[in-house]
């Protein structure tokens, strides 16, 4: 059930302030959600004042130079620093994307960075992704066959079998889109979410996999598959300019087409 | 119960139109359920007899009455508009995120549009 205001305990309240931009040129202000598993206390955010010529161009670089040289306690995951692991998602002015492949210049104003929207909190930036992970699991994401392999050579695909998988093997589970969707956020109990819905749709129409039929029985729900309303919150969001929402919508047609 | 906050949601997150017009249009199918109890009102006093249909041409016909009727009849026009837009969808059409949003600027356009076209030609009639 939609629960549009958060619980009391998550409330965010005001934060310190740290100006660290003395002297600086092109200044600029980071409001940070924080919150402190140690602390018994309610989020907060942080506001720290940078000088962006001491850090480089992404917003990735700034919360580094953050963690770095003003606050050590400032927690967040990164790893690649290209856009390709997709460990540095979150809301990054308003819209949830990879703090690595964003410019801080693209943005106007103070730059507000919040966790994935509706999720756990582990610490700050850190949201838990445990339930998300154990959902995409639960689609079996791995090739699934009966047939024996071709003896002598790997199982292969024709040109127009692999290009079905554009757009869909790109995407890196960064959990950008499944947290932009207000029908994940009201029902991610049972409701897949637009990030593992298109992994699912990239094992239906891939031509080596021969458990379709399974697949498409594990999805035929009204929670599943069907809490798409086709928002296209996903799209918008997706940092890999992929498109979730079109993977689900083949999904429904390939259930009424298997129906008639 | 976990101790742990929940991130926030609705509160920071941008809205765009994407959003704004999928929740817009299941606000304007909540109301237009609430516009048929209306409209069947409407019907059962034309069979009610002379007294019933004036009480009720009176009602509509008080400035709230035709402000609500507006809100019925805008609310109608999108929902149209939008839920031929959710038809293409579902065959899979118009998925690039350039066509969701021309379709959705066009469904704002198009409803507007029908509205003030339908209430100008209530208007200069002389009202209802």
């Amino acid at each position: 059930m939609a629960q549009l205001v958060l619980p009391k305990e998550s409330k965010v309240t005001k934060g310190k302030s740290i100006d660290a931009a003395a002297g600086a040129k092109r200044r600029r202000r980071f409001v940070i959600y924080r919150w402190d598993p140690d602390s018994g206390e309610n989020p907060r955010t942080d506001t720290y004042d940078i000088d962006l010529d001491k850090c480089g161009p992404m917003v990735l670089d700034a919360i580094i130079y953050i963690k770095n040289e003003i606050d050590a306690t400032l927690t967040f995951r990164r790893s690649c620093r290209e856009g390709i692991c997709g460990s540095c998602a979150m809301n990054i002015d308003g819209t949830n994307t990879l703090a690595c492949t964003i410019a801080t210049e693209s943005i106007k104003g103070d730059v507000t960075i919040y966790p994935l929207p509706h999720m756990e909190v582990c610490k700050d930036l850190v949201p838990d992704l445990s339930h998300f992970y154990a959902q995409y699991a639960s689609i079996k994401p791995w090739m699934q066959t009966q047939t024996p392999p071709p003896p002598d050579k790997e199982r292969l695909q024709s040109k127009d079998e692999r290009v079905k998988l554009d757009g869909l093997y790109e995407c890196i589970l960064c959990a950008c889109c499944s947290t932009s969707c207000p029908s994940y956020w009201w029902n991610s109990d049972r409701y897949l979410g637009p990030a593992i819905l298109l992994q699912a749709y990239r094992w239906i129409i891939d031509s080596r996999d021969e458990a379709t039929g399974e697949r498409l029985d594990d999805l035929e729900d009204p929670f599943r598959l069907y809490r798409c309303h086709t928002i296209m919150n996903c799209a918008r969001t997706c940092p890999k300019g992929l498109n979730p929402g079109q993977a689900i919508a083949e999904i429904k047609k390939l259930m009424v087409s298997r129906s008639i | 119960m976990s101790s742990r906050p929940l991130s926030p949601h609705l509160q920071i997150y941008r809205p765009q139109l994407t959003s704004i017009l999928s929740i817009t249009h299941r606000a304007t199918g909540i109301f237009l359920s609430a516009g048929v109890l209306v409209i069947t009102y409407w019907l059962v006093s034309i069979a009610a007899g002379e007294n019933a249909h004036a009480a009720a041409r009176e009602c509509l016909g008080s400035l709230p009455g035709q402000l609500l009727l507006a809100a019925w009849s805008f609310s109608f026009y999108f929902h149209l508009c939008n839920g031929i837009r959710h038809l293409f969808w579902d065959v899979g059409m118009g998925f690039e995120l350039k066509t969701v949003y021309a379709s959705g600027y066009a469904v704002v356009v198009a409803s507007v549009a029908m509205t003030a076209l339908t209430w100008g030609c209530v208007l200069a009639q002389g009202g209802t």
